[in-house]
């Protein structure tokens, strides 16, 4: 039983931390910080940083320009990056579309489309969810129909994260009503300039502009875009279920929101006292902070399961259950803390370059907006529902 | 980083295993628990020449073992097997002789001669040893006792009780024969098996363990271990509540299927692995940070405990009323881990106690940093 890092691991963070002491633009972090929202260009740079020092396909193989680190050099640079308030680095290139072509995609499609994405020549959304096919994916009904070098792509897509922004779309669409409905199902890489393709805004409830629905009429996809074989596609989106997913509890993020949360119950005052000696707000705190420090551990026993060849699937359903729970605990928190603050709504404030007057202490104004935004992370990437109905597969065989 | 526990340990745990499996199944343990003084005193003596004592302490003071991942190996078996006996006493009381150099008292401990109950908790103490009000008085060369504790575990069965109690000084601790004059004890069996004792002193005779006033270090180290023990010994108990669950989920049916193809059943029963996977964590902690600083081990002890707690109330509960009627039954070894489960939780300081110390360690550990 040994809990501490290896003298390598060590020299790796230390490496980390200075690099992001060195690069990480303060312009950046402040704006994660006070929960500011990123333009495109914003986080292109940060990308684009990351690419210069050969980082940000962290866990793609070395000669796809991968870094070619173990599952704990991964956790560490993902937990050190979001100590210090660092953009993420978006999932839809890097963690989703990139690993299925690097399992499933042709020799040609990976020399195209990988180098593009680590350059940040594309900017990809994920066409999963539809109106009618949420947690029950295999329901999709966005239908290819093959018309000579194409396909004919027509139907919805929506929740479309960030659709806004992009130019690629790695979307799920059906291409047979024979048989079971997942043996229906293709994988298409679409341009999002092809007419035909519609993009409108979902405004969220906190008022974000994050989703989107896609609206495909006749849209002409290349045959060549098609990934791995028709048919097969159900295959390749279930494969990122056992992929990359060291940071799904999003464990770092979490500490650093943590670490907020307790220098605001230090510094907040209640009834002439610290927030901190509040017994009730006190309690809370010390059962997030505990159930924090349990899944820490419980991260790394499914890291090292990782590193020695094991494929954590129900157990990465685990982290991503918890991992929200507690990012959605810390959000309420924040949220009890700021009172009355907590209610004023200024749009603007979330833009840079702000420079209003903050109704009650700055870091009130985000809080409510970044609890309502943050019910999300229980519903998406397979709802905490889903997250045990896996649980009850893989583990309890029920 | 590495989360086994490695060759050694694995070896002793599968020899207590076997040997719980064969001299102590669930049948014979089931009646046992609850006979004379709840507990046997053969299957000590034979565990003790297994190793099972010695493994709670460090070769420097005769033990071969004392790491709390050794603690945590013989607790483990413990929970398996649902054993009852001064187990947690040993640990307690071996320590405070250990740190003390009582080595020869120590070696009676470890090769199950002499058996050693602890004394700490009183009616009024409410786990906190700074309530502590039984007395300790020089008397010629010796020392006598006066005062009360309360649910001290087998009291009535041990050969001699390490107390403690407040000298002039301060907390200090005692070696305390169970025959002594002026010592009564009032026997009675605990929900979950076993026994303990309302035990009185009035100018009992007792031998000073340690320096006089100086025992406040030792007891809440020693009862951070007591607590890796608890915290490990109820991961195990959990580990048991769980497979007997599935087992009856897959083969219980009704409507013309098993009832764990019920969603219902299914989504309690993924937080219930989840809430142990996380108890599992804060048991590893709790073991890995009791070499750090005090703060450091004593917070990792308290948020274990509250961890252990608050999951095992859930668990116990849902154990039960996932098996239905039969859950109720005296009969099913389920109703018995969860009567343990719930019943870890009142030792050593409850959910809620742990969760306030956990907060105060929190503002000393906020202090120091400023």
């Amino acid at each position: 039983m040994d809990l501490t890092f290896t003298p390598e691991e060590e020299a790796f963070r230390d490496e980390v931390r200075t690099f992001l002491a060195e690069k990480l633009p303060s312009r950046l972090s402040d704006k994660i910080r006070k929960g500011q929202h990123l333009t495109k260009a914003e986080q292109e740079e940060w990308h684009a940083i990351l690419n210069a020092r050969g980082w940000l396909a962290n866990h793609w193989p070395v000669e796809w320009g991968g870094t070619g680190w173990t599952v704990m050099q991964r956790f560490i640079f993902e937990t050190e990056t979001a100590l210090v308030h660092a953009p993420r680095v978006l999932p839809f290139g890097l963690s989703m579309i990139g690993p299925v072509l690097l399992k499933y995609g042709s020799e040609e499609q990976k020399r195209h489309w990988l180098p593009r994405i680590l350059d940040g020549s594309d900017w990809w959304c994920q066409g999963y969810s539809e109106p009618g096919a949420g947690s029950d994916l295999a329901s999709l009904k966005t239908s290819a129909v093959r018309d000579g070098d194409h396909y004919v792509v027509n139907g919805q897509k929506t929740w479309t994260t960030m659709a806004q922004f992009a130019n690629m779309m790695f979307c799920l669409v059906r291409t047979s009503n024979e048989g079971k409905r997942q043996e229906g199902i293709s994988f298409l890489l679409i341009d999002m300039t092809t007419p035909g393709i519609e993009v409108r805004p979902i405004k969220l409830l906190s008022g974000d502009h994050e989703v989107n629905e896609v609206f495909f009429t006749d849209v002409r996809v290349p045959v060549g875009n098609l990934v791995g074989e028709e048919n097969r596609g159900w295959t390749y989106a279930k494969y990122l279920l056992t992929y990359e997913r060291t940071n799904i509890a999003g464990v770092g993020a979490s500490m650093a929101a943590f670490g907020e949360l307790q220098e605001i119950a230090r510094t907040q005052r209640r009834n002439g006292k610290p927030l901190a000696e509040d017994p009730q707000f006190a309690a809370r705190l010390a059962r997030l902070e505990i159930d924090l420090e349990n899944m820490k551990t419980t991260n790394l026993r499914v890291l090292v399961a990782a590193g020695a060849g094991a494929a954590p699937v129900a157990e990465s359903s685990m982290l991503k259950i918890r991992g929200t729970e507690i990012r959605q605990a810390i959000d309420d928190l924040m949220r009890r803390a700021a009172g009355t603050h907590a209610r004023p709504w200024i749009p603007e404030s979330f833009e840079g370059g702000w420079n209003g007057e903050p109704v009650g202490p700055e870091w009130a104004g985000p809080v409510s907006t970044q609890y309502f935004n943050d019910r999300k992370l229980s519903i998406f990437g397979g709802s905490n529902e889903v997250q045990r109905e896996i649980i009850t597969k893989a583990i309890l065989e029920l | 980083m590495d989360f086994s526990l490695g060759e050694d340990r694995r070896m002793l745990a599968d020899s207590l295993q076997r040997f719980l499996a064969d001299k102590a199944p669930f049948a014979v343990r089931k009646t046992a628990a609850f006979e004379g003084a709840g507990w046997s005193r053969t299957i000590w003596g034979e565990l003790a020449e297994l190793g099972a004592i010695g493994a709670l302490f460090d070769e420097s003071v005769g033990g071969f073992g004392g790491s709390p991942f050794d603690v945590a190996v013989v607790f483990g078996e413990i929970g398996r097997a649902l054993l009852t006996g001064p187990w947690l006493a040993a640990l307690q009381a071996g320590h405070v002789l250990a740190a003390a150099g009582r080595t020869d008292d120590l070696a009676a401990l470890i090769d199950g001669s002499r058996v050693i109950g602890y004394a700490e908790d009183e009616a009024d103490s409410w786990f906190d040893p700074a309530a502590i009000t039984t007395r300790a008085t020089a008397s010629g060369d010796g020392w006598v006792l006066d005062g009360a504790k309360t649910v001290v575990a087998f009291a009535g069965s041990v050969d001699r009780l390490v107390v403690v109690a407040r000298a002039e000084a301060g907390l200090s601790t005692f070696l305390v024969e169970r025959d002594a004059p002026g010592l009564t004890i009032r026997d009675y069996l605990l929900v979950d098996g076993g026994s303990a004792g309302d035990v009185t002193f009035a100018a009992t005779p007792a031998i000073l363990v340690g320096e006089a006033g100086g025992a406040g270090p030792v007891i809440e180290e020693s009862r951070a271990l007591g607590l890796i023990a608890l915290t490990w010994e109820g991961v195990a108990v959990m580990d048991a509540l769980r497979d007997q669950t599935l087992d009856y989920l897959r083969t219980r049916k009704q409507f013309g299927i098993p009832i764990g193809k019920f969603q219902a059943l299914q989504h309690r029963m993924a937080t219930v692995a989840l809430e142990i996977e996380q108890a599992r964590s804060a048991a590893i902690n709790a073991a890995d940070r009791f070499a750090g600083t005090r703060v450091e081990r004593e917070r990792a002890a308290s948020a274990a405990k509250a961890t252990i707690g608050k999951a095992g109330s859930l668990i116990a509960e849902e154990a039960i009323q996932m098996h239905g009627g039969i859950g109720m039954t005296w009969e099913l070894a389920l109703s018995h881990y969860a009567k343990r489960l719930v019943m870890i939780g009142h030792e050593l300081g409850d959910e809620d106690y742990h969760l306030a110390r956990y907060i105060e360690l929190g503002h000393e550990l906020a202090d120091a940093e400023v």
